[in-house]
C-alpha cells in the first residue's frame, strides 16, 4: 500500500467512527485545500452521499472565489450546506481594525460556530486540521473533548491509542474530531493531485502570488510563486522552507494567539 | 545535508515511519528533535525565528526543544506535557517522530505516543544513567510489542566524551533491558546540544566505529505485514441506494469477491457477494489496512462488533488472560464495571483476578493475588467479559490482540492478550 493510500484508509475509519458513535455530528468546511479533502473523504466514507450537514462559517470577509468555489462544489455533491454568520456583530461593523485580530476571529468565527453548534444541537464537528501546521495543532488528538465553553483542556486529554478513540460526552460537551491530522502540507498537495479535486483558484499563481493559505481577505496575504497548476504547487512545496502559515496575519499578532484561538475552540 | 537530496518518486511512495521518543525527564528527548529537524534542513527559518524570539522572551539562549514544547505553559515550565508529532526526511526516507513526555503524571499521553510508533529511541542520560522513568517506559515498551529500540546516551559532553564510561553504561543497560526482552539494535553516544554524533560523527567520539543517529534510524525496517489469515471486524452498517454495505478495516489477511467467511462469534458461515470501495467499480479483492464496505449473499444479519474470518483459528472467549497496564492515578478495585474495547468490539467486564501486579520503574513485584490496581502499574489479569468477544494472541495477529480499558467513558487501562 503506498503513502497516500494509507493516509487516506486512515481517515475513512476515523470518520466512519466518528459517524457510528456520533449521529448529531456535521464537518467544517473553510472550503480550503484541508477540508476540500477531507469533504472528498466524506464522500468516500459513505459512498458518495454525505449523510450528515457541512458547516461553512462565514465572517464575511472572505474572497469571491471561495464564495463562489463554496456554492459550485455544494451543487454538484450535493451537500447539506449550513452557513454560519454572526449577524449581530456583522452589522456591528466587526472587522480585523475593530480591537484585535482576535477579537475579531473570536466573534466571527468560533462564536458564529457556537451559534451554529447550538441551534442544531451539533454533539460533535469533523475538522481538517493537520498536525504540521502549526506546534499547537500537533497537541491534538484524533478525537477531543471540548466543554461548555469550546474550551480545550490539552493538559488533561484522554489517552488514544490503538484506534480506539473516547467519546462519551458529558451533557454540554462537543467532540472535534480531525480525521486528516496525520496529513503533512505536502501530502494534502499530492492528494489533491492523484484525486484530481477541484480547489479554489486563489491557490494558484497569478502574476507572481498565490495564496498558500486561505483565510479572511484583510489578514490573508499571497506569497510570490509562479506556482500556476498542481502540479508545479506539487513542486514548490516539495522545495519550500517556509512554513505554509508564514502568510496568515493571526499566526503573527503574538506568537500565542493561535494556542488561545485553539483553546477557545476556532481553528 | 539532507535538505540538498532531490526527492525521488520512489521516496515519495514511501510512507513515513513512526518513531517514539522516550526516556526519563530532562533527559534530552526534545532537544534531540528540534537538533533532528535542524540538521536535516526540516525546520522552517521563520519557525526557527519564532524560536528565537520565544526563547529570548524568557531570558533562554536558542532552545531546540521548543519547536515541540509548543505549548505556553510547557515554554514556561520547560517540560513536555503531551505528545507530539513532527515530520523530518533524510535521503533514506521520512520520518514521523513522537516526542513522548517524560514527567510520571503524562504517563497515558507517553502511551498514546508510543503505540502509534514501530519503533523507539530510548534516551539516556550519559551523567545521571538509568533512571525511574526509563525502567518504566523500557518496560512499556515491550508490553506495547515494540521491537525495536535504539538506546542513545546523550549529553555524553558531561562525561568529557568518555570511552570508558561509555562502555560502562552499554554493560548496565544490556543487563536492566535484556530481561524485558528488549534487545536494542544500537547503543550510541551523543549529544544533541552540540549536535555531536546527530546528523554527523564527531570528532570528540573519534573512538566510536557505530553509527550516527540518523544512520540508525536509516537502518531500522519498517514493519512486514505477512500473509496472515482475514480479520475484518464489522465497523457499521449502511444503507446504500437500497444496499445494505458492512463497512470495516481489513486488520489482517485479505478479502475477496465470492468468497466464503466466518461470520464470529457466532461460527456463521457467510459469501461475500461484492466490495464496495466509492468512487471505483467492480472491486475484486482488498487488502489489509484498507477501508471498504462488503455486501454479503443471502439475508445475512451483521453488525458492528462481528468478525469476518477466513479461517476458525480465532480466540472466542468471555475469559481472557492478559497483561495490562493502568494510565488513571484513582485506584482501581477489581471487579468493578469497564468496558472492553478491542477493534470494533465493546463489551462490559470486570477484572476477575489479578493473579500478580509489579512497578515498572522499580522492576519489583508489588503483589501476588491483589484486589486493586493503580497509576503507572502493570499486571497479569484475567478478564471477565459479559459475552464472548474475537481475539488472537498478540503476537499472532497484533491488531486483534490489544484491547483498551474504559471506566466511566474514559481510557483507564490497555493489555495485550497473551
Amino acid at each position: 500500500m503506498d503513502h497516500l493510500t494509507r493516509l487516506e484508509n486512515k481517515s475513512i475509519y476515523i470518520i466512519r467512527e466518528a459517524y457510528y458513535q456520533f449521529k448529531d455530528i456535521a464537518m467544517l468546511w473553510s472550503v480550503g485545500k484541508d477540508s476540500t479533502t477531507l469533504l472528498w473523504l466524506c464522500r468516500k466514507a459513505f459512498f458518495g452521499r454525505i449523510p450528515f450537514p457541512i458547516i461553512h462559517i462565514d465572517t464575511g470577509y472572505k474572497y469571491p472565489e471561495m464564495y463562489q468555489f463554496r456554492d459550485e462544489i455544494a451543487k454538484t455533491w450535493k451537500l447539506n450546506l449550513l452557513i454560519g454568520r454572526n449577524e449581530e456583530k456583522l452589522k456591528q461593523g466587526m472587522g480585523p481594525d475593530q480591537g484585535s485580530k482576535l477579537d475579531c476571529c473570536t466573534e466571527l468565527k468560533t462564536n458564529a460556530l457556537k451559534q451554529l453548534m447550538k441551534a442544531h444541537r451539533l454533539k460533535a464537528i469533523l475538522l481538517g486540521i493537520r498536525r504540521d501546521e502549526h506546534g499547537i495543532r500537533a497537541k491534538e488528538r484524533y478525537f477531543s473533548p471540548r466543554d461548555a465553553l469550546f474550551q480545550w483542556d490539552y493538559e488533561n486529554q484522554p489517552a488514544e491509542l490503538w484506534d480506539q478513540y473516547q467519546s462519551t460526552v458529558e451533557e454540554e460537551e462537543h467532540f472535534r474530531i480531525h480525521p486528516i491530522l496525520h496529513y503533512t502540507e505536502f501530502d494534502v498537495w499530492d492528494y489533491v493531485k492523484r484525486e484530481r479535486l477541484p480547489i479554489v483558484p486563489l491557490y494558484f499563481s497569478k502574476e507572481g502570488k498565490r495564496f498558500r493559505s486561505l483565510g479572511c481577505v484583510p489578514c490573508c496575504a499571497p506569497i510570490d510563486s509562479n506556482a500556476r497548476t498542481i502540479d508545479e504547487i506539487v513542486e514548490e512545496i516539495r522545495e519550500s522552507k517556509t512554513s505554509e502559515r508564514s502568510g496568515r496575519a493571526q499566526d503573527k499578532e503574538n506568537i500565542y494567539t493561535m494556542q488561545k484561538l485553539r483553546a477557545l475552540g476556532y481553528m | 545535508m539532507m535538505g540538498k537530496y532531490k526527492e525521488t518518486d520512489m521516496l515519495q511512495e514511501e510512507r513515513a515511519l513512526p518513531i517514539v521518543i522516550v526516556g526519563h525527564v530532562d533527559h534530552g528527548k526534545s532537544t534531540l528533535i528540534g537538533r533532528l529537524l535542524y540538521d536535516t534542513g526540516c525546520l522552517p527559518p521563520d519557525k526557527y525565528s519564532e524560536i528565537q524570539k520565544s526563547s529570548e522572551m524568557l531570558g533562554k539562549i536558542v532552545e531546540f526543544a521548543f519547536v515541540m514544547d509548543c505549548l505556553e505553559e510547557e515554554r514556561s515550565r520547560g517540560i513536555t506535557i503531551d505528545t507530539t508529532q513532527t515530520f523530518f526526511k533524510t535521503s533514506k526516507r521520512r520520518y514521523v517522530i513522537i516526542d513522548a513526555p517524560g514527567h510520571k503524571e503524562f504517563l497515558k499521553n507517553m502511551i498514546t505516543g508510543s503505540s502509534q510508533a514501530e519503533a523507539a529511541l530510548l534516551i539516556i542520560d550519559s551523567f545521571e544513567g538509568i533512571r525511574d522513568q526509563t525502567r518504566r517506559h523500557a518496560y512499556l515498551l515491550s508490553l506495547l510489542g515494540l521491537k525495536q529500540v535504539c538506546v542513545l546516551l546523550n549529553k555524553i559532553d558531561l562525561v568529557h566524551y568518555s570511552r570508558e564510561k561509555f562502555a560502562e553504561l552499554k554493560v548496565e543497560i544490556a543487563a536492566f533491558l535484556n530481561p524485558l526482552n528488549v534487545h536494542p539494535t544500537f547503543i550510541l553516544p551523543m549529544s544533541a546540544i552540540h549536535g555531536d554524533n546527530v546528523a554527523r560523527p564527531s570528532e570528540k567520539l573519534h573512538w566510536f566505529d557505530g553509527p550516527t543517529v540518523l544512520q540508525a534510524l536509516d537502518m531500522l525496517h519498517e514493519l512486514k505485514i505477512e500473509e496472515k489469515p482475514l480479520r475484518f471486524p464489522i465497523q457499521d452498517s449502511y444503507r446504500i441506494k437500497g444496499k445494505k454495505i458492512l463497512v470495516g478495516r481489513i486488520e489482517s489477511g485479505r478479502l475477496a469477491a465470492g468468497e466464503d467467511l466466518f461470520l464470529l462469534p457466532e461460527k456463521k458461515k457467510v459469501t461475500v457477494q461484492s466490495i464496495e470501495k466509492f468512487p471505483e467499480k467492480e472491486v475484486t479483492a482488498a487488502h489489509v489496512e484498507e477501508s471498504v464496505g462488503i455486501r454479503l449473499k443471502g439475508r445475512t444479519q451483521a453488525a458492528r462488533g462481528q468478525i469476518l474470518t477466513g479461517d476458525r483459528s480465532s480466540i472466542i472467549s468471555d475469559r481472557l488472560r492478559a497483561n495490562i497496564f493502568w494510565m488513571e492515578h484513582r485506584t482501581h478495585q477489581m471487579g468493578e464495571p469497564l468496558l472492553f474495547r478491542c477493534v470494533t468490539q465493546e463489551v462490559p467486564c470486570r477484572i476477575e483476578n489479578i493473579f500478580k501486579k509489579f512497578d515498572p520503574a522499580s522492576m519489583e513485584l508489588i503483589q501476588e493475588e491483589a484486589t486493586s490496581i493503580s497509576g503507572a502499574e502493570v499486571a497479569d489479569v484475567q478478564i471477565r467479559l459479559d459475552r464472548p468477544v474475537v481475539v488472537d494472541p498478540f503476537n499472532d495477529i497484533p491488531e486483534m490482540g490489544r484491547f483498551v480499558l474504559e471506566k466511566e467513558g474514559r481510557p483507564v487501562g490497555g493489555g495485550i492478550i497473551l
